[in-house]
């Protein structure tokens, strides 16, 4: 049974998106660091957390590519009713949301330009395991290195060389998200090392 | 104000300039065009420090605000009543005790650490505006990595003067790609921009532009193999508290143009005062 | 003995009531109504509507009337205000060739459908003070009659049946939104006419003038000024049509520029285009003489360097709201830069030889 699309809304929208909004910036600003996000109960398969990164920064002004099994009625409504943000294909999109397996190839979303490499897709990967552990990372936000579990390594290590043009991910789980943007370097996180690399 | 939103602006306007500071994060020192808003003061008083604040402040924040170090120079007064009135947060002036700081020309003296931002008024964002007064130039010297211009400027200056005559609003890279402006902060402020625990966040208004740099994110002041940045302040130590690490404010203190110095950041003075520091003009 | 100037909280709310006292003036003079201003400072309140995109005469008398007369400060309200306003939705495109015209001349043709009307105008006044107002303003009753029925057709429409100027086909594509969207160079036409409408009208009127001085000079006449009101339609989806939901008083102004052909178009007549909000003449006529000056690229035309024609210089300088604050923000304290450039005149001084003496006597 889905959740009714005029439910599971911020209550109160002002400072609830404050707060989720907080998350997504540092999650942002610090790579590798996951953080707890709250006040959405979307319809499935829509994650809580995947659910208030877009009750936080959709609305009419920006256009949605709902990824797989995303594309639903159920969603589809709770998104509309909530942001208004009008569902475009993956080439149109500000962002995209779903599961890691239904969003790709990467190469069909728009990286930016060099004049303006901010007009680049914001990628929502939902319930992808989370965990501070995984590939290595290094970059601006992280002191020395930071890990995080990632679906695969190439396909961000691709995104990456195409800095300052490129994709920023947001991962979502449950009440939690990670994020990666697009300056993050990664590697493959060297054997022992991982103990050592905590979330900073 | 109850007849206003919490921390003022409606929400599609804080949602438009959160989805420009998280595009700042994610390509940091590149200049994220934004909507910015009229405010209720005036452009070039704040307003693009304002708008960043008012997109990132929680209820349960606490809110410093400094201009030229001080919490209580005018300005500071006027945007710190604005927050309490429209978002009921917390003030502070305890550089320590603050969550989100609003500055203009100043960073604070004590180190920020994590959990912190720091919000920057800038009036001119462009680096390169003042050699290149067009836009669609500038923005296509940013796309190519084109920077001989500023390099050049600086250089003329180094063969003029003898070295880089430029004091405060000094350039810097950052992460190696984009050249930045760091607000109108005096270069003594520049080494504290890198390596940075807390988020900084730039805002101006009137330009509609929004930039940043995550923690720890690499910032280098343009300088040349011979002629390495140097941060410079007064050679003398502030009168009121004694601090030699602090950058300072002169004073003109008599009709004879009898001169004192004093550190810019109030609170920094304040808390070594406090704790018995002591300069040779105290009481 | 220094000692750090404190009390900032307190000057500015004495400066506040200094403020409001100076604005309610002598308490012996009664005191100002909102709509007095709006019906006898009627074109402060245009002013104010126009530049502070906001079309609500009692708002723009209000902030005339709590800016003490200072039209910039009040369209800074204006703005200030309009700006926390949640939007509801788009009108239709309004159209001027329905316009209940209450002033409506032409400079091209002597005589034409829809006739002249001169309507309430200074033009041919003799500027002259009126000493009898100063005691009394009450006038008769003006001569009127019944408006003629129809449409009032526009001038260039004429032209356009013989070819002689530009074509300018409809185009339903959406305006960009100068409020909602960054500035961003190059600007098309309709982002341009967007922020000239709201231009300050002193820097418009400046720019306009200086092209028929010869700075990027193209010539041109009015073809046709009309003021009066339209019906201000919206589409509701609920309901699936539009229905009318106000009505606006508009200045419109067309230029024919005069055109002898380029690289890229054959000899004909160009437009220049103004609308503005309000009985607001100069401004309109200002605004389509810049328009068509920055039009110098798509026409063909040589870029003759005028400011005019610089459509970054123009659009980046021609917002008040912006120009003043950033001007106005140099009384803020800059002591820190101050310092950091006094150090370097003196280490520079230092360096040249000069000033030994008096940095000795420190």
């Amino acid at each position: 049974m889905q959740a009714a699309p005029l439910s599971g809304g911020f209550a109160n929208t002002a400072t609830q998106s404050a707060h989720a909004f907080r998350s997504v910036m540092e999650a942002m600003a610090r790579p590798g660091t996951i953080q707890d996000i709250e006040g959405a109960s979307p319809p499935a398969p829509l994650s809580p957390a995947a659910g208030a990164v877009l009750l936080t920064l959709c609305d009419t002004e920006t256009p949605v590519y709902l990824a797989g099994e995303m594309d639903c009625d159920a969603v589809r409504s709770w998104l509309s009713f909530h942001t208004g943000a009008p569902f475009v294909g993956p080439a149109q999109c500000m962002f995209a949301v779903g599961i890691w397996d239904a969003l790709g190839p990467l190469s069909i979303y728009p990286i930016g330009t060099s004049e303006y490499p901010d007009r680049s897709t914001t990628l929502i990967v939902d319930s992808a395991g989370l965990s501070a552990s995984g590939a290595k990372l290094k970059g601006p936000g992280i002191k020395d290195y930071a890990a995080l579990f990632l679906p695969e390594l190439e396909a961000f290590q691709a995104n990456n060389l195409l800095f300052p043009l490129g994709l920023d991910f947001i991962f979502t789980k449950g009440s939690e998200l990670a994020a990666l943007p697009r300056s993050t370097q990664i590697s493959r996180l060297d054997s022992k090392a991982g103990a050592q690399v905590g979330a900073s | 104000m109850s007849n206003y939103n919490f921390a003022y602006l409606d929400e599609q306007t804080k949602r438009m300039i959160r989805r420009a500071i998280l595009k700042g994060l994610a390509i940091p020192g590149y200049q994220v065009p934004f909507a910015s808003r009229e405010m209720p003061m005036p452009y070039g008083w704040g307003t693009g420090g304002v708008q960043v604040s008012a997109a990132v402040l929680t209820p349960e924040d606490t809110f410093k605000v400094i201009d030229q170090g001080a919490d209580d120079t005018t300005n500071a007064v006027s945007i710190r009543t604005f927050f309490e009135r429209t978002a009921g947060v917390e003030t502070t002036t305890a550089t320590c005790d603050a969550t989100v700081i609003q500055t203009r020309h100043r960073i604070p003296e004590e180190a920020l650490q994590e959990g912190q931002i720091l919000v920057y008024q800038v009036p001119i964002p462009e680096p390169l505006r003042f050699l290149e007064p067009r836009e669609s130039e500038t923005r296509k010297m940013h796309s190519l990595e084109e920077y001989g211009l500023m390099h050049v400027k600086l250089y003329e200056d180094i063969s003029r003067h003898g070295h880089i005559a430029t004091s405060y609003a000094y350039p810097v890279k950052v992460e190696g790609r984009y050249v930045m402006d760091p607000s109108p902060i005096p270069k003594f402020d520049n080494p504290k921009l890198g390596d940075m625990a807390a988020i900084q966040l730039f805002g101006a208004g009137r330009e509609q532009r929004i930039y940043a740099l995550p923690p720890y994110t690499q910032v280098v002041s343009l300088d040349f193999e011979d002629h390495p940045f140097e941060a410079s302040k007064a050679d003398h130590p502030c009168g009121m508290c004694g601090a030699t690490d602090s950058y300072l404010d002169e004073l003109i203190v008599d009709d004879a143009g009898g001169r004192m110095f004093v550190c810019s950041d109030t609170d920094y003075c304040e808390a070594r005062q406090a704790a018995g520091h002591k300069g040779k003009d105290a009481a | 003995m220094y000692v750090a100037v404190k009390g900032g909280e307190r000057a500015i709310e004495n400066a506040h009531a200094w403020l409001a006292e100076e604005r309610r003036g002598d308490k012996g003079v009664a005191e100002l109504g909102v709509a007095q201003i709006r019906e006898q400072l009627a074109l402060s309140v245009n002013r104010v509507m126009a530049e502070g995109s906001l079309y609500d005469p009692d708002l723009a008398a209000l902030a005339i009337k709590q800016a003490r007369g200072d039209l910039i400060e009040a369209i800074f309200l204006i703005r200030a205000y309009r700006t926390t306003l949640p939007r509801f939705g788009a009108s239709e495109p309004v159209d001027t060739g329905a316009m209940a015209c209450d002033r409506r001349i032409s400079a091209t043709f002597k005589d034409l459908p829809g006739g002249q009307v001169l309507g309430p105008t200074f033009d041919y006044t003799h500027r002259l003070l009126d000493f009898k107002l100063a005691a009394d303003g009450e006038v008769a009753e003006a001569p009127s009659r019944e408006a003629a029925a129809g449409d009032v057709p526009h001038v260039t429409d004429f032209l356009n049946r013989e070819g002689l100027i530009e074509q300018a086909p409809h185009d339903d594509t959406p305006p960009p939104d100068l409020t909602r969207e960054p500035l961003e160079m190059p600007a098309d036409r309709a982002l341009r006419l967007q922020a000239l409408t709201r231009a300050d009208e002193g820097f418009t009127l400046g720019l306009a003038y200086s092209t028929q001085r010869g700075y990027g000079r193209n010539h041109a006449f009015v073809g046709e000024l009309r003021i009066g009101s339209v019906p201000v339609e919206m589409d509701i989806p609920e309901l699936g049509f539009a229905v009318e939901v106000g009505e606006v008083t508009l200045t419109e102004c067309e230029t024919v520029n005069q055109f002898t052909g380029s690289k890229t178009e054959p000899p004909q007549f160009t437009r220049g285009y103004g609308l503005v909000f309000g009985q607001t003449e100069r401004k309109a006529i200002s605004m389509a003489l810049v328009d068509r000056a920055l039009r110098w690229e798509e026409l063909g035309e040589d870029n003759v360097g005028a400011p005019a024609q610089d459509a970054e210089f123009v659009l980046y300088h021609a917002d008040n709201i912006q120009a003043t604050g950033f001007l106005e923000h140099i009384k803020l304290p800059h002591y820190v830069d101050f310092q950091s450039e006094l150090e370097l005149v003196r280490k520079l001084r230092r360096e040249a030889g000069v000033d030994q003496v008096a940095e000795a006597a420190e």
